[in-house]
């Protein structure tokens, strides 16, 4: 796209940046400066508000009354599911399970699907960029089972050939999990083509979309992956919320994942029948208002597009790479040419804690460590980076003023 | 800059973060690991004791800046002390980073060179940095045989 289209296309960053909130407070005294959004990313008042409009207006347990506000309260948390089931190009809703997070579907696919259909000497397969909440569950699993957790490595710029993951891949694997987007170094996986890959050699596929859910049109048909997960709270919604997709024939043959009520049709000291799929999964009174809150937040982000989205969060990326990589003694971590969002770096001789603390200071919140994601560390040789991320409300100005700051810390710590 | 982040960053913590001294192993010494799995670091501390008294005391390992200052001023400040007087120091430099008003002798005023870390206490999230090389010394004292960890 040419910079003129693009502009044309663009969206008026001015405005959407007033529906956050958030985004005019100050921090040290200093306008705040947010790029920390693939840690967690702020609220617009769209989602603030159906939060608390649940509360005031139609708030009561769902599925449960026969009265007016439980039935007001189910149907806008069942709407929040239908939008979610759109969002992600699903062929039903009952192919979404509502989840804490990202970490529960990947442990609720684990802990049912998992223990159902993985046994000794079978395979899970993993990348080398994964995040821990896509190790640990398949870890936990396979020492259980007796089964082998592989892991396909990451390149020196932070790519997965599709070749190693083809070659990684035995008749012993029954899953291929990774995730869309590296939440430390920002690359892309070919989720669609490794999808391809397992399902040729008779393997399910997990996509963990944490990052690529806020930032680019994920469609799990088109995707063709067998699970999805994704955490409301990076997609500017609610905590504590999130969804996994899941092939309606996968869910129907897993097993439940937690007791109690709600997931039950019916129940004797006997024998409980189990209810209809999503609900089997879905014990106990669910996160009523931040799923509805989801919705909200999935909706504003349709409304603004999601192509537009990524246009402005990748010209923000490469101009933000491009001023980076003028500063002497900056090294860029994770330079995939399929990459977005994410900017990870080290700062020759200064430690990134050191850079934390001093950009905010300028009142420019970054985030320095191992990202949840020490493997990549490791792999890389270092303990930490820090790493500017991108939202959809952030400006080019933003990036100076991160330039700006990086060279005060260096200023700093000569 | 802000004068929080002047007290945090103190010529003497600065120097001795670019600089620091006693990085290196003692053979043959008592020795601790000690991590701080936030953020991914990990020091060594060395000592050599004769009888009751701290002869030696080193480290090695890479961290942030006051991580590295401290564990550079703790070996420092240790040598030559008892393990009582050592444990003591200790105790008073968690007050003086953790701010406890409650406690009497915070501000650092008996705490010497060791005085430079008071502004840690203004930076919640940095007083691990600080602490971790003092709970490490501390293992190694105690010959502890599990590494020591921040959280
Ligand atoms: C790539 C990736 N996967 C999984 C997660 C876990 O998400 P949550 O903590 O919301 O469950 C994150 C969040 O940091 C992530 O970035």
């Amino acid at each position: 796209m040419s910079t003129a289209e693009r502009r044309e296309h663009a969206y008026d960053l001015a405005r959407v940046r007033s529906d956050f909130p958030i985004l005019a407070r100050s921090v040290h005294d200093k306008p705040l400066v947010y790029l920390d959004n693939a840690a967690s990313s702020q609220k617009p008042r769209a989602v603030i508000d159906a939060e608390s409009r649940v509360y005031e207006e139609c708030y009561a347990n769902v599925h449960r009354g026969v009265h007016e506000l439980s039935m007001k309260a189910t149907d806008a948390y069942e709407g929040a599911r239908a939008v979610i089931q759109r969002f992600l190009g699903a062929a039903s809703s009952e192919e979404i399970v509502y989840t804490r997070g990202t970490t529960e579907a990947v442990n609720l696919v684990a802990s049912t699907w998992g223990r159902k259909n993985v046994g000794a000497g079978d395979e899970i397969l993993i990348t080398g960029l994964e995040h821990h909440s896509n190790i640990v569950p398949w870890q936990l699993l396979c020492e259980e089972k007796g089964a082998q957790l592989r892991v396909v490595p990451i390149s020196d710029a932070g790519e997965v050939a599709l070749e190693a993951i083809e070659k990684a891949i035995t008749p012993r694997t029954r899953l291929v999990s990774v995730a869309h987007v590296s939440n430390a170094l920002g690359t892309v996986l070919p989720v669609k083509r490794i999808a391809a890959l397992a399902h040729a050699h008779g393997a399910l596929m997990f996509v963990d979309a944490a990052q690529s859910v806020p930032r680019m049109t994920v469609d799990v048909r088109d995707l063709d992956c067998d699970f999805l997960g994704f955490s409301g709270h990076k997609a500017y919604g609610p905590t504590g919320i999130g969804a996994l997709y899941a092939r309606a024939e996968h869910l129907k043959a897993m097993p439940p994942y937690q007791g109690g009520g709600d997931m039950i049709l019916s129940v004797t000291f006997e024998k409980t029948t189990y209810n209809d799929i999503p609900y089997k999964f879905e014990a106990g009174t669910p996160n009523i208002a931040g799923a509805i809150a989801l919705g909200a937040a999935l909706d504003y982000l349709t409304h603004l597009g999601l192509d537009r989205i990524a246009a402005h969060e990748d010209a923000l990326l490469a101009y933000a790479t491009e001023q980076a990589s003028k500063i002497e003694g900056l090294t860029l971590v994770g330079t995939a040419r399929e990459k977005v969002g994410v900017l990870s770096f080290t700062l020759e001789g200064i430690h990134p804690h050191d850079i934390g603390t001093v950009l905010d200071y300028e009142g420019i919140a970054i985030r320095t460590g191992h990202h949840c994601a020490q493997p990549v560390m490791d792999r890389f040789g270092i303990p930490a980076t820090a790493r500017a991320s991108f939202g959809l409300y952030n400006t080019f100005e933003e990036i100076d003023a991160l330039v700006a700051g990086i060279r005060k810390v260096q200023e700093m710590f000569a | 800059m802000s004068s929080e982040l002047r007290e945090l960053y103190q010529e003497v913590i600065l120097d001795h973060s670019k600089k620091p001294r006693n990085l290196r192993e003692i053979a043959g010494g008592r020795k601790a690991d000690g991590m701080n799995p936030l953020c991914g670091d990990r020091a060594t501390v060395y000592l050599e004791l004769d009888g009751d008294v701290v002869k030696d005391a080193s480290f090695v390992g890479k961290g942030c800046s006051i991580s590295t200052a401290s564990a550079s001023m703790m070996t420092e400040a240790v040598k030559g002390r008892t393990r009582a007087e050592a444990e003591a120091l200790f105790e008073r430099f968690h007050d003086l980073v953790t701010g406890d008003p409650s406690k009497p002798g915070t501000g650092g005023a008996d705490l010497g060179k060791l005085a430079v870390f008071s502004g840690v206490c203004e930076f919640p999230v940095r007083v691990k940095c600080a602490a971790l090389p003092w709970h490490t010394m501390k293992a190694a004292l105690e010959n502890a045989p599990e590494p020591v960890s921040t959280e």
